[in-house]
């Protein structure tokens, strides 16, 4: 008996703006020129308070802390494609995402200072707190999205992890589980390359992540990551199906994590600086700046006035966070239960059996 | 005799180890290249190559769940994961194979695999790179569960715990990887497990302590008359030791860093209850973490237990 095709895979991949700033026309999504200035402003006030952030992290101001450098695009690019009532489920280099949805830049400092409080999400917005356990929230996500359906509210849902997670079980369980009940949710992976010393062709002997997809029954498309039109297409593409009933989709974007894994580790004990040095010339924001020149958006002046009113929202996020006054010993007990158990009322107290 | 590190004491034995018999192999997150986040394993991939030195995909369950097959197989596994925290993916090939094949197949397929994990807090990290949850691995028939409280300690109970024909979990303190140095003599020795150290004698009170927490309550309790116990092993734990000294002094304190309700201090107070009751003077007392998540850098000062509340403890048990 002769073998017979049962199923033929292909994996596309989106480019639209390159980095030299020229653009596929037919490819480009309609943005206005103020949305276009807008994603530039996004993405620059990304970067800045990336930067501040290890500044900070440096004078012992706050603690340990991972570098979203390089990654802008694909976070803002994504976040700006979903609505303010969508829910998002983040890792703990989303720093990005939280800015586009307009999240408390203080609250970021605060948490990354060692602060819980940081997480307490504005009404209005549903970002999760992010999950250190890496990839355990995609089901979280899932979940969510079983519930938007059963209660029949178009919400979508995104969940955003890394490359290395998608070697966990959980990210297995949870693209089976969004592809057999069709979820409302989108997949947004920020393959950076690396996870912590281990690069992505260690993680996986698949070609690509984005056709892990294609196994549980759903779409999976790689973008360039560093492209804020490509990975806002995609994306924009794939919340449209979810709220359509289309079920999920799978988005990988292709960047580089240009900093360490965090202030904690040291890149150059297992990656070349020369890979290092390729990956600028591929820089999310110098492309868009590149490709505004070209159309006379935002000159130069107007880039300025931009960074300035960055830099100013950033100096008074840091102050605010700093003149937060500490937890209390209390807060430790407050939010562990709705009520405090008898044993934690007491402890709180400062009574009990010793205990703090 | 060098003067080492837990870091360093723990990578020579790793070393040793490996020179001496070619069935261990290391497994686990960023072990090779990187030689670990902790560099506990660091130059170990350069000298004994990427065969032996495996950098896994981020997978918990299948690194442990790799490691029982390689220990099924006649291999001496050492894995590491990352932080103790990260652990709770792999519980299921833990308690469900890693601790069961040999009673489920009545000896005749074993698991001698070391699991390595980082632990404990007070190195303002993020969530769940503090926890110390023990007592989970202590409740699973099957599983050994050994804490160094210093390098020394390090490399001889490592030494045994690879040789151990079951599996066993090898907790290392972070708070005092690099806080303090040791002799720690190349070559041969190892530690029993199961075997208590009685780190300083006394005779007014008993206290039992390990991981971190030995460091805090021989410093916080030089003024007084106590004994106080390394336990090394929880699980089995050296119950002889324990009690012979309660024995002597009739009052007995227990500090660890996890949670109190169902933290292996009430394991210890119960053996203490039920076997040397009547030599006791005082109730038994356990300074612990509270019944919370451990928090992160900002409050974690109040979830340690600390010199304070040892001593407050020890003056209550004097009293009496
Ligand atoms: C379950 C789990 N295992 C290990 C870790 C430690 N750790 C933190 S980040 C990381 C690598 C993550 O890589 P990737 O998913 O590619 O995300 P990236 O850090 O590149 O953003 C590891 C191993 C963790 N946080 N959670
Ligand atoms: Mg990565």
């Amino acid at each position: 008996m002769p073998t017979t095709i049962l199923e033929t895979f292909s994996v596309s991949r989106l480019d639209i703006l390159n980095p030299e700033g020229d653009c596929d026309e037919e490819l480009l999504p309609p943005l206005s020129k103020e949305e276009i200035v807008r994603l530039y402003e996004l993405l620059v006030l990304s970067r800045a308070f990336d930067e501040r952030a290890l500044s900070l992290q440096r004078e012992g101001r706050i603690g340990t802390y991972p570098s979203i450098r390089g990654q802008e695009a694909a976070q803002v690019g994504s976040a700006y494609a979903l609505q303010p009532a969508d829910w998002i489920f983040p890792s703990f280099r989303e720093t990005g995402v939280h800015l586009t949805m307009g999240y408390p830049l203080a609250s970021l400092f605060q948490y990354w200072a060692g602060d819980e409080r940081g997480l307490v999400c504005p009404e209005g917005l549903n970002i999760l707190p992010v999950s250190v356990s890496v990839g355990t929230h995609l089901l979280h996500a899932v979940g969510a999205a079983m519930g938007a359906r059963y209660r029949n509210e178009s919400i979508v849902m995104a969940a955003y992890f890394g490359d290395g997670a998608t070697s966990k079980g959980d990210f297995h369980e949870a693209f089976n589980f969004a592809g057999v009940y069709r979820l409302p949710v989108v997949f947004i992976c920020q393959n950076n390359q690396w996870a912590i010393s281990v690069p992505r062709g260690r993680q996986t002997a698949a070609q690509t992540l984005a056709q892990k997809a294609l196994a549980y029954g759903f779409d999976g498309i790689q973008v360039d990551g560093n492209d804020v039109f490509a990975v806002y297409r995609a994306t924009r593409d794939a919340v449209d199906r979810a709220r359509g009933g289309g079920g999920p989709t799978f988005i990988e974007c292709f960047t580089y994590r240009m900093s360490h894994h965090t202030t904690s580790d040291d890149a150059d004990r297992y990656r070349s600086r020369e890979e290092v040095e390729e990956w600028k010339s591929k820089d999310p924001i110098l492309r868009l700046e590149r490709f505004m020149e070209k159309r006379g958006l935002a000159g130069e002046a107007a880039r300025r006035e931009i960074g300035q009113r960055t830099r100013t929202a950033i100096d008074e996020a840091v102050r605010a966070a700093e003149r937060m006054p500490p937890p209390e010993r209390r807060d430790l007990y407050r939010s562990v239960y709705a009520e405090c158990t008898p044993r934690l009322a007491q402890a709180m107290e400062g009574g009990g059996n010793g205990d703090a | 005799m060098a003067t080492l590190n837990m870091v360093q004491a723990v990578n020579l034995a790793l070393r040793e180890e490996m020179e001496r018999d070619d069935r261990v192999l290391i497994l686990g997150e960023d072990v090779g290249q990187d030689g670990g986040v902790f560099r506990v394993t660091e130059g170990l991939l350069d000298r004994f190559g990427k065969g032996r030195v495996v950098d896994t995909p981020l997978a918990e369950s299948a690194i442990v769940g790799t490691a029982i097959g390689l220990s099924l197989y006649g291999l001496r596994p050492v894995v590491e994961i990352q932080f103790l925290g990260f652990i709770y993916a792999a519980f299921d090939q833990i308690f469900a194979h890693a601790a069961r094949y040999r009673n489920r197949s009545r000896g005749r397929y074993t698991c001698p695999l070391v699991i390595r994990a980082p632990y404990g807090s007070g190195i303002k990290a993020p969530e769940l790179h503090e926890e110390s949850s023990e007592a989970f691995f202590c409740h699973m028939p099957g599983i050994k569960v050994v804490v160094p409280s210093g390098p020394h300690a390090a490399k001889g109970l490592l030494l045994s715990a690879i040789r151990d024909p079951d599996p066993v979990l090898f907790l290392e303190p972070t708070r005092l990887y690099r806080l303090i140095r040791e002799e720690v003599p190349e070559g041969e020795y190892t530690i029993p497990i199961g075997k208590a150290r009685v780190a300083r004698q006394g005779d007014d009170v008993t206290v039992i302590a390990w991981g971190s927490m030995l460091e805090r309550v021989m410093k916080a309790l030089e003024p007084f008359n106590a004994e106080i116990i390394d336990l090394l092993t929880l699980s089995p734990f050296d119950s002889e030791t324990v009690l012979g000294s309660v024995e002597k002094t009739g009052r007995v304190l227990i500090v660890h860093e996890a949670p109190r309700t169902c933290g292996f201090g009430a394991e210890l107070a119960a053996t203490i209850a039920e076997e040397a009751m009547l030599s006791l003077r005082a109730p038994v007392l356990r300074v612990a973490g509270p019944d919370v998540p451990v928090p992160l850098a900002r409050l974690v000062d109040y979830y340690l237990p600390d010199a304070a509340r040892i001593t407050a403890a020890v003056e209550e048990l004097l009293r009496y």
